[in-house]
């Protein structure tokens, strides 16, 4: 991958730090920019993600990762600037028909629903599009789910409702997945099976925008990086170049 | 004993209305987060819809059932696209303060018209008369209202923890945003929540037309009792709402045979000794 993600020019024009320029734009946010009621969070946020590829968005906890996803999908009040989803500009468009083009959303803290049995949480965003993972290609990717699918959605562990969490996504037919966190506070053991899931859904051909904070798990999985501060993107660059970037993302970081 | 069964019976379909109304009430504040105290004057324009459809169309009780329910239902669909929409997010209070509002004035607007007598609305040829139980005598309209609000209730909470439909809206209930984000059109849905709950409403006026007269104020004196009923039970669950209802009636009635005086108090009583042990209610989860 070619890209200049060393200098500073790369933060206004995200465009130099893309992948090869033969595959199809997925995502491209320019200049976007959103507020929790008075609280101004994002600042013209400028990145792209292509087709196939994991992207992840690095930073400190208030950076702006988790409203740049929620930006996305439409369910932060206020926000301008544009965010185009397979060349549509979606920055006034519904969350509900965001959904319907194809782009499927996991929050942070999961959002498993406590009057829902695993069953019904997993049955319950409606497919958008043909395509979706099959019951069963989603009880290989997850077999602890099979066997809990009676269960009340919020009896299952942390590890489980993440897999879960994802796993009702899936099965929607959206080639496009954003993740916000998904290792968080997740054992070892689990965070590698998810890493493996990861893997598996880029190599079926899904699109993933990631949101970490645990970059040793990002590293291992992304094809490319943003880091994120006060609101704007300030870096990027790609997973081969990690190793040259380290001691700036340490300081951006601050790990 | 005949009066003991009699009193029975009027508790029961007195549960029968308690029922249905805090079931809508129930299903309206979890979508909508708004205590619907317009829920009585929906009641009662449903038994006037009733009355209209007779007196003016010549469509009988049963046409009323499944006509009234459906015209109010869409005037409460647009008192929520008109109105209730704007609350979104805001206290509780606001919403309480609206529909309190709608009340007075809906029942404003009858009373100026009709007056506050009661309109008579005749029990439909086929259930008229009674059967001999034996024990007791049991005019068969009443057993009819028991009866048919069962299933109503069964079928609404068939429908809201057994279909599709259902897990959307009990999703929705605990996270909108997140439902949406999926895909699924919840400010759709709360329309037709709202309506829904209205519908249910309207269905209890119709059902209680032949039995307690076609009144303007015929919802304010009930909904007090079912405001008392939904802090009982709680407003949590769809099941807590059908059962408390259901039982409150019958606890309502056992009182005017055993203690006639305190008839029309046993509920507040109760209400004020759950709220002492369980302030969420029996059947309601903790906010």
């Amino acid at each position: 991958m070619n890209s200049h993600a060393g200098h500073p020019a790369a933060v206004s024009h995200p465009a130099s730090v893309a992948p090869a320029a033969s595959r199809k734009t997925v995502l491209k946010v320019e200049n976007l920019e959103a507020w929790y009621g008075e609280s101004h969070i994002l600042h013209g946020v400028n990145f792209s993600v292509s087709e196939g590829e994991v992207v992840t968005l690095l930073g400190r906890n208030g950076a702006g990762k988790t409203t740049t996803l929620k930006s996305v999908m439409g369910i932060i009040g206020k926000r301008t600037g544009s965010v185009e989803f397979e060349g549509q500009n979606i920055i006034r468009t519904a969350s509900d028909k965001i959904a319907r083009l194809g782009v499927a959303f996991c929050p942070e803290e999961r959002g498993i629903f406590a009057s829902l049995d695993v069953r019904e949480n997993l049955m319950l965003p409606p497919q958008v599009r043909e395509g979706g993972l099959t019951l069963d290609q989603i009880f290989e990717l997850f077999p602890n789910l099979k066997e809990r699918l009676n269960s009340q959605g919020t009896k299952l562990s942390g590890g489980e409702q993440q897999m879960l969490a994802i796993a009702r996504i899936l099965r929607t037919g959206a080639r496009f997945l954003m993740l916000d966190e998904p290792t968080e506070g997740l054992a070892p053991v689990i965070i590698q099976q998810i890493g493996q899931m990861i893997a598996r859904l880029k190599q079926q051909g899904f699109t993933i925008l990631l949101v970490e904070q645990n970059f040793r798990f990002a590293s291992t999985v992304a094809d490319r990086f943003y880091v994120m501060e006060h609101g704007r993107i300030v870096e990027g660059f790609a997973n081969s170049e990690l190793e040259a970037n380290m001691d700036k993302l340490h300081t951006y970081l601050g790990v | 004993m005949q009066a003991l069964y009699a009193q029975l019976l009027v508790g029961l379909i007195n549960g029968s209305f308690y029922a249905l109304l805090s079931l809508g009430l129930a299903v309206i504040f979890g979508m909508l987060n708004i205590i619907n105290f317009a829920h009585g004057a929906l009641y009662m324009m449903g038994a006037f819809v009733a009355y209209f459809l007779l007196q003016y169309s010549g469509l009988n009780y049963w046409w009323a059932l499944i006509l009234a329910p459906v015209i109010v239902g869409l005037f409460g669909i647009l008192l929520e696209r008109t109105m209730l929409k704007w609350l979104t997010g805001l206290d509780h209070l606001y919403g309480l303060l609206l529909t309190f509002g709608i009340a007075l004035i809906v029942q404003g607007v009858f009373q100026n018209y009709f007056g506050s007598s009661g309109l008579p609305y005749a029990i439909p040829d086929l259930l008229k008369g009674g059967v001999n139980l034996g024990f007791m005598y049991l005019p068969i309209y009443r057993g009819w209202v028991v009866v048919f609000s069962l299933v109503v209730c069964l079928a609404t909470w068939y429908l809201i923890e057994k279909t599709q439909l259902g897990a959307y809206l009990r999703a929705a209930t605990e996270n909108p945003t997140l439902v949406r984000a999926f895909g699924i059109n919840v400010p759709l849905m709360i329309t037709l929540t709202y309506g829904l709950g209205v519908g249910l409403a309207a269905l209890a006026g119709v059902l209680s037309a032949p039995i307690n007269q076609v009144r303007p104020l015929m919802g304010a004196d009930l909904i007090i009792v079912v405001f008392a009923v939904v802090v009982i039970g709680g407003m949590g669950s769809i099941m807590g709402s059908i059962i408390t209802g259901f039982a409150l009636g019958v606890i309502e009635g056992l009182t005017k045979y055993f203690y006639p005086e305190a008839s029309n108090t046993v509920v507040f009583v109760l209400m004020v000794l759950v709220l002492l042990v369980k302030p969420q209610g029996l059947t309601g989860r903790a906010a």
